[in-house]
């Protein structure tokens, strides 16, 4: 016999989005079921043991495990029901019903509203397409991470980092203080692409090089890794000839982005090309009317605050569809403009405020956001791409709002 | 009767199956530390068509023969196979269409049934993002896929249920030859074997196995084939396996679906310089010529974002370009079975009947006797990716690891991984060939260190002791804090 279950909200991916979600939902009052493929809640978060999260939403420093355990508590204090350890094998995006297999046994649960909160994956070294030997010893960064905070084992002796996005910056350091050697951090782009203080707090501080405009153009071991050949590139990332050095590692992490979780996880969901993730309109609702989305499965967020405030938000609208069930809701598109990357959301849905995240394609020393349509214009001193720029536009402000609205930065 | 086969690939592996169905002892050496995990590892995994193969060559005799056989196989077995089909597609061209008709007419001196050119209409049907350059194709419906190291993993465990000792991580490094005969083998471990019948099947390395005992074979080169692998995703764009014309450097560079639900896209084919068999490393100038290659069969198919891997295999070439097949006039009790390139996979369980019909028991008259009904078990192929809800239900309540989903990307549980391990799974690579954990879109991201931990488990070892496969590639290196 197969069990069936149901509830009024179902969240699945217990991370900071997850968690934040069934949070928010069960304080509207609904039933809310939380699934969580792993044996803990708590995401990525769980093996980011340094600090720095948490100080918008909970206006307080802490570490990636605190923050979780925060959420955790709340959930248990809001009687939200948990199943971890419960793979998601089939998604009816339309019907909201969705199979499940868990040890426990496999089961089914209809739920009246959804919240997909899969995070992201890490981009895997065959994507690089980095010529040479197959060696042990080249492993995602979250991976290291995992191995290192949670397992006690480390990975090697001599590492070499490929890419400067935070989990990259924050692995060199952690690298360095576990006793490994760090001999640099190659970035393809001119400029990092974690946040400003982690490459302070994890590169400046300990003295470990950063080559910019460089990339890995082979990787070299018999059996395990040996050495990786690093060369300059120019506007383009092609090789410069002449540049090319050897670093004698036996170790390569790479942190070379981060990609939304959208797949196998039911039909018809759209997708934002650009972010990769799930297009959502402000209430974080997908094209689906139901199906809800949040975090880093939308795009990748720099920090863990914005994540749980979008998966507070797509709780309290779960919530709400819960409860009125005949409610139609406007979707008016928002398009990229100039020097706009990365863009949630995707959609405006007038009748909510609207929280808007912009990566910059490039650096600048100065710019301004311009909607032109809303009458917005919000200028900015100095703007990197792997800080997202994010502000509230009150609904009173988007009664009238018809058509497209495009959203630019000039320098 | 004593026979000891040199090389666990498909070849010594499906030889070890074959022959476990006659009153003979078998021993099969393997120096890798798994079987399947030689060339064996990295092809196109096609169960080809037989129409290619030049007429009156061993490999056509052998090719059609394979595939047919592959049916029985994949029942015994429960083997993957699936007959996607194929298309050999061609350009509105005198010159192709030309080189079309050279294809079917070889097929049928082949003897190969059921081929056919198509046109436009019938390509659109079945492969509409098809490039449209292409408005002929040879269809070919009994070409598959399989997974070729399951086909030597399995088969290697069904002869070891009839008795075969199977001998891994060991590799045979000399022997005695004395009154034309090899007395026994010389193993790296110290370890001498004796057999009355030494068959040679050690893949790129056939001809120094071979020069151990004096045996001479044709001169071998090798010829680089390198792939990306794509995402699941890349299968919404191809059914069949599409194959451009064929040219003097072989069958030219495929799209080919996997039985996972991934896409191929390869092979180069790139003679090396030099006789150096374990290079399997890959080159930008490969994988963008893989890229290129795809793109014009089938456009759009190599879109970045679905680029998960990159890897390289070796064929075994000689100047004949044809299997090497013999026994030994001067070294009366030793066969070797070499040079099998492409299509060796396909060939493979006839190459096996060839060699104990043909070679043993005509040209040396060696009396071989059937075992008496030989009713084995059916080997258990449980997958939950492939099982519906009530089947794994019921596995899950005799066992909750079914339940519990080790690799997110492919659908592998705990209670299949350790099943792996206690088959014979000994490093991250042996799980991931036997359970496809780690296949998938992730690249092993999110499950290998908990593969690592269930390895450290089950084989009782440090997880600083977990390799990713041969020894020396252990993937940790000791505790943090020491
Ligand atoms: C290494 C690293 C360092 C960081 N450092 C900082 C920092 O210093 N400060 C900061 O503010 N932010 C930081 N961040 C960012 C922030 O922590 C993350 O953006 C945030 O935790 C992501 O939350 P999420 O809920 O979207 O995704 P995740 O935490 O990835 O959670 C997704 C959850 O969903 C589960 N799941 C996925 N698919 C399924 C499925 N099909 N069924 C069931 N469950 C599923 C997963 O197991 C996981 O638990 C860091 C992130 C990383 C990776
Ligand atoms: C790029 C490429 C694409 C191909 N595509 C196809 C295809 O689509 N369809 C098809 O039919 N065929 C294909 N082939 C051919 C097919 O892969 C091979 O013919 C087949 O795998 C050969 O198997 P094998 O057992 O001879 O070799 P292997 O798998 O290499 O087995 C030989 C074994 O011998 C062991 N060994 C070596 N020396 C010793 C020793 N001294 N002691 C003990 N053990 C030893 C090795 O470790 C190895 O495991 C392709 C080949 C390549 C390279």
């Amino acid at each position: 016999m197969i069990e069936h279950l149901e509830t009024d909200v179902l969240v699945i991916g217990g991370g900071a989005a997850g968690m934040a979600a069934a949070l928010s939902a069960s304080r509207a009052g609904v039933r809310v079921t939380l699934l969580e493929r792993e044996k803990k809640t708590g995401g990525v978060l769980n093996q980011c043991i340094h600090h720095g999260f948490g100080l918008q939403f909970y206006q307080q420093e802490l570490t990636g495990p605190e923050f979780a355990f925060r959420l955790q508590s709340e959930m248990n204090e809001h009687s939200v029901k948990v199943i971890s350890e419960s793979y998601v094998r089939h998604i009816n995006t339309k019907s909201k019903y969705v199979e499940v297999i868990s040890p426990e046994g496999v089961f089914t649960i209809q739920a009246k509203a959804i919240v997909l909160s899969t995070g992201a994956r890490e981009r895997p070294f065959g994507a690089l397409q980095i010529p040479g030997d197959r060696p042990a010893g080249i492993y995602v960064a979250g991976l290291a991470q995992r191995m290192v905070n949670l397992e006690n084992t480390l990975p090697g002796r001599r590492a070499l980092i490929l890419g400067s996005g935070d989990i990259g910056l924050i692995m060199a350091r952690r690298l360095t203080l576990e006793g490994m050697e760090v001999l640099g951090v190659v970035e393809r782009l001119p400029y990092a692409g974690g946040l400003t203080r982690n490459v302070v707090q994890c590169l400046e501080d300990y003295d470990i090089p950063l080559y910019l405009s460089h990339t890995v153009v082979e990787v070299r071991g018999n059996k395990r890794l040996e050495k990786v050949l690093v060369s300059e590139v120019d506007e383009n990332f092609t090789p410069i000839s002449g540049t090319q050095k050897w670093f004698n590692v036996d170790t390569l992490i790479l942190s070379a982005g981060l990609i939304p979780q959208v797949e196998d996880l039911g039909e018809n969901l759209e997708i934002d090309a650009i972010n990769r993730g799930f297009a959502v309109s402000n209430t974080c609702e997908t094209n689906v009317p139901g199906i809800f989305a949040a975090g880093n499965n939308v795009a990748v967020f720099d920090l863990v605050d914005y994540v749980a405030a979008e998966g507070w938000i797509a709780g309290q609208n779960a919530s709400k569809i819960v409860k009125d069930q005949k409610r139609e809701s406007k979707r008016i598109p928002v398009i990229r403009g100039k020097n706009v990357g990365v863009l949630v959301p995707t959609y405006i849905t007038p009748e909510e405020h609207l929280r808007i995240y912009i990566r910059l394609k490039k650096p600048m020393d100065k710019g301004t956001v311009i909607i032109k349509k809303l009458g917005i214009e919000k200028p900015f001193n100095y703007g990197v791409p792997s800080e997202m720029i994010n502000f509230v536009v009150n609904r009173d402000k988007l009664q009238e709002l018809k058509g497209p609205v495009k959203i630019e930065v000039i320098e | 009767m004593k026979i000891a086969i040199i090389g666990g690939g498909v070849i010594g592996s499906l030889l070890a199956y074959e022959l476990s169905h006659y009153e003979v002892n078998i021993v099969l050496i393997e120096k890798n530390h798994d079987f399947g995990l030689g060339v064996t590892k990295a092809n196109s995994a096609i169960v080809h068509g037989g129409y290619d193969d030049p007429p009156g060559s061993l490999r056509a005799e052998l090719c059609y023969k394979g595939n047919q056989l592959y049916e029985e196989l994949a029942e015994k077995l429960k083997i993957p196979l699936k007959r996607t089909g194929s298309f050999v597609v061609a350009r509105n061209c005198k010159e192709d269409l030309e080189k079309l008709e050279e294809l079917l007419s070889r097929g049928e001196k082949n003897g190969v049934k059921g081929i056919e050119v198509v046109g436009r209409d019938f390509l659109e049907k079945y492969e509409p993002y098809l490039s449209e350059e292409f408005e002929y194709a040879l269809h070919c419906p009994h070409t598959g896929i399989t997974e070729p190291w399951m086909v030597a993993i399995t088969a290697v465990k069904e002869a070891e249920k009839s008795g075969a000792e199977l001998v891994r991580g060991d590799a045979v490094v000399g022997g005695e030859v004395s009154e034309g005969k090899v007395k026994y083998l010389q193993l790296k471990s110290g370890r001498k074997i004796e057999a009355d019948i030494i068959i040679n099947a050690a893949g790129l390395y056939y001809h120094e196995v071979a020069n151990i005992f004096g045996v001479p074979t044709p001169q071998v080169y090798l010829r680089k084939g390198q792939y990306i692998l794509l995402d699941h995703k890349a299968s919404e764009m191809v059914k069949h396996i599409i194959f451009p014309l064929p040219s003097e450097k072989g069958k030219g560079k495929l799209v080919v679906p996997t039985i996972d639900g991934g896409v191929l896209l390869g092979p180069t084919s790139e003679n090396l310089p030099e006789f150096t068999p374990e290079d399997v490393s890959t080159t930008l100038e490969g994988i963008k010529e893989v890229i290129i290659a795809g793109n014009e069969l089938v456009p759009g198919i190599a879109k970045p974002n679905w680029i998960i891997k990159s890897f390289a295999g070796l064929r075994p070439e000689t100047q004949k370009k044809d299997f090497f097949i013999e026994n030994s006039d001067r070294v009366r009790n030793f066969v070797t079975v070499g040079a099998i390139r492409s299509p060796g996979l396909t060939a493979a369980p006839s190459i096996a009947r060839y060699v104990i019909e043909e070679i043993l028991e005509r040209r040396m008259s060696i009396n071989l006797t059937k075992r008496v009904s030989d009713k084995k078990s059916v080997p258990d192929s449980f997958r939950v990716k492939e099982s519906d809800l009530d089947e794994i239900a019921a596995k899950i309540r005799n066992d909750e690891k079914y339940g519990r989903i080790i690799c997110q990307c492919n659908q592998v549980s705990e209670a299949e991984i350790i099943k792996a391990i206690h088959e014979g799974a000994r490093s991250i690579d042996g799980v991931k060939f036997r359970t496809r954990a780690g296949f998938g879109r992730c690249q092993g991201g999110f499950c290998t260190w908990k593969i690592a931990k269930i390895l450290a488990r089950e084989l009782k070892i440090q997880l600083s002791e977990v390799r990713l496969n041969e020894e020396g590639t252990a993937l940790f290196n000791g505790k943090v804090r020491v």
